[in-house]
């Protein structure tokens, strides 16, 4: 019968229609009066008369929540993570980088660990206006000082304040992404509850104490 | 009395939303009736061929995703294939297995884009497009779970992955198998049987599969034509000869064909997972002992593989140093589109835009 397929298909969106929705109101989502007052763990009655101003922006349909998107903990993101400790200067990252967006420039350093084991690292900028965050930086670098972070909304009004200098790389609060990391993925290392890692447990292998480094320079000369 | 009229030129495209990306057809029309039709690419040319020389063998993986950016694990595994023949390395079985698993899933991903896509060139505003793109999202999160990103994976190197698969991802695949073929169900309660689409596909867009051949189309286009040409199966890479799939042929070579192999294609890729992960087995997923530079020695290489659209497949020539010499892709879209003038001449305006949609065309890859 003509028109029997075109019911047929009407049957799959009503179902659709009833099942719920799927998108994620992403950055926030509204709550109602009942949603924000179970925000703030009241009963909607207790939310009315404490808070009547909020109550009624609530009903207007003013009150929104934070909607995250779950992210896996390998996301590569925008925010690198980079542990000044660990870092030798090697510049692996700028050479291998596909695109030759980062900068490095090293000067030796005066302290005894570093008599040609460390270098100072002068500049680190990353410029994330041109990054298509591969991560093959990330990859090569031999002492697991670069990871990726797993930010990924940011926007600015001019293009230089897209580069990430060194000095911002030293003070941002390092939560690397478990991509390539398998050694922070074996302890079950989550990037997105917003705990810390120090530069001690993000290395493939132990970090060598200062005596031995300065012990194994005498040893080589 | 004769009617003094000439042909009327219309650019459709390189900006219109059904041309698939930044294609420009110039079509000549007598009233509704399409009688030439000129495709003229490149507006999305980016040189990837020719970046590829000044890369090392493992960075030029990040190009390949951009290639075919709908399917790009898929372009990842055709690229990495062709590196480990040119340099002999020996991948690693759990390497192997993740690689199919991704590439089927790009698969089905491939596919729910095609038929979404077609649909919106239909008329279909909206409803099947985001029933297929609800599905994708299930593929894109498992993916962002394996490799950190959602479409440009970079996720294949060299002898394996980068990274065996997070224990997270198997009961999601588990689910999103389970869950899966009654959504495909779905589609073709919702698609298959619609009155209005068998009217604007049945016997629309027919070519002849001699035509086909000779023009070297491959992929879902000539199977819905009749010829059972599928290279996971005629000349199996990766171990596809230790799964068993059926490879749906249809004789109608018209637009609703092509659009029915799609969907068997996502039910059959269903089963290639399942054997997958049945069969799957336990070690490293890369062989540590594959340096980040590599250097082939001296020679060329060329693997095909079944891509979702169709043939795919880089040819590379090494001299002996870190990056190729030269890289040549062989591009299923853009082959598959060179029939289009032959499929279209005499159709309406939008029976035109179904033709073009079903040939499921990707301008990143047309372009390079």
């Amino acid at each position: 019968m003509i028109g029997l397929g075109l019911l047929n298909g009407l049957i799959v969106t009503m179902k659709a229609a009833i099942r719920g929705p799927v998108t994620v109101q992403y950055p926030d989502r509204r709550v109602g009066l009942l949603g924000a007052a179970r925000e703030l763990g009241m009963s909607p009655f207790q939310f009315l008369v404490k808070r009547p101003k909020d109550a009624v922006k609530a009903a207007a349909g003013f009150a929104t929540v934070e909607d995250k998107i779950a992210q896996g903990p390998r996301f590569r993101g925008q925010d690198f993570n980079w542990y000044e400790d660990r870092c030798t200067g090697c510049a692996s990252c700028a050479k291998f980088c596909p695109l030759g967006i980062i900068e490095i420039v090293t000067s030796p350093s005066d302290t005894l660990k570093s008599q040609g084991e460390v270098y100072n690292i002068d500049v680190f900028d990353i410029d994330i206006g041109r990054c298509m965050f591969c991560g093959i930086c990330v990859e090569v670098c031999p002492y697991d000082a670069l990871h990726m972070g797993s930010g990924f909304e940011l926007g600015t009004y001019e293009r230089k304040d897209l580069v990430i200098s060194v000095d911002a790389l030293r003070t941002k609060k390092n939560t690397p992404s478990t991509w390539f990391r398998p050694q922070l993925e074996e302890t079950a290392y989550n990037p997105h509850s917003g705990e810390s890692r120090p530069w001690t447990e993000v290395g493939r292998h132990e970090q060598p104490t200062d005596e031995e480094l300065n012990e194994r320079w005498v040893d080589e000369r | 009395m004769t009617l003094k009229s000439e042909p009327v030129i219309v650019n459709v495209g390189p900006q219109h939303p059904s041309t698939h990306g930044v294609m420009r057809l110039r079509v000549a029309f007598d009233g509704e009736l399409v009688t030439d039709a000129e495709m003229i690419i490149g507006y999305l040319h980016r040189g990837s061929e020719k970046l590829a020389e000044e890369r090392t063998f493992t960075q030029v993986v990040t190009l390949t995703d951009r290639m075919d950016y709908v399917a790009a694990m898929t372009n990842n595994q055709a690229y990495i294939l062709a590196v480990e023949k040119l340099a002999g390395i020996e991948p690693t079985p759990r390497g192997v297995w993740l690689r199919m698993i991704s590439a089927e899933l790009q698969r089905i991903a491939s596919h729910l884009i095609a038929i979404g896509f077609l649909m919106q060139d239909l008329g279909a505003m909206g409803t099947p497009l985001m029933y297929t793109m609800r599905e994708r999202e299930d593929i894109m999160d498992m993916f962002e779970l394996m490799c950190g990103a959602r479409i440009t994976n970079s996720y294949h190197r060299p002898s394996g992955v980068f990274q065996d698969a997070p224990p997270e991802l198997w009961p999601r695949l588990e689910a999103f198998l389970v869950e899966m073929p009654g959504r495909i169900d779905e589609y073709e309660q919702l698609i298959s049987g619609n009155e209005i689409i068998l009217s604007r596909m049945r016997g629309i867009g027919i070519i002849s599969p001699e035509d086909m051949i000779n023009a070297s189309i491959t992929g879902p286009m000539l199977r819905a034509g009749g010829v059972d040409w599928d290279i996971r199966h005629q000349q199996p890479y990766e171990y596809y000869d230790r799964v068993e799939f059926d490879r749906p042929i249809m004789d109608e070579s018209d637009n609703y064909a092509r659009y029915l192999v799609r969907v068997y294609e996502m039910r059959e890729s269903l089963k290639i997972l399942r054997q997958c992960i049945d069969q799957i087995e336990p070690g490293p997923a890369r062989d540590p002992e594959v340096p980040f530079v590599i250097r082939p020695p001296k020679g060329d290489a060329y693997v095909p593989i079944e891509g979702p659209k169709g043939e795919l497949g880089f040819y590379l020539v090494s001299d002996g140093g870190i990056s190729p010499y030269r890289c040549k892709v062989r591009p299923p879209s853009l082959l598959n589109l060179t029939l289009l003038r032959e499929m279209v001449i005499g159709l309406p305006m939008a029976a035109m835009i179904v033709t073009f949609g079903t040939v499921d065309i990707n301008m990143g890859e047309v372009d390079r």
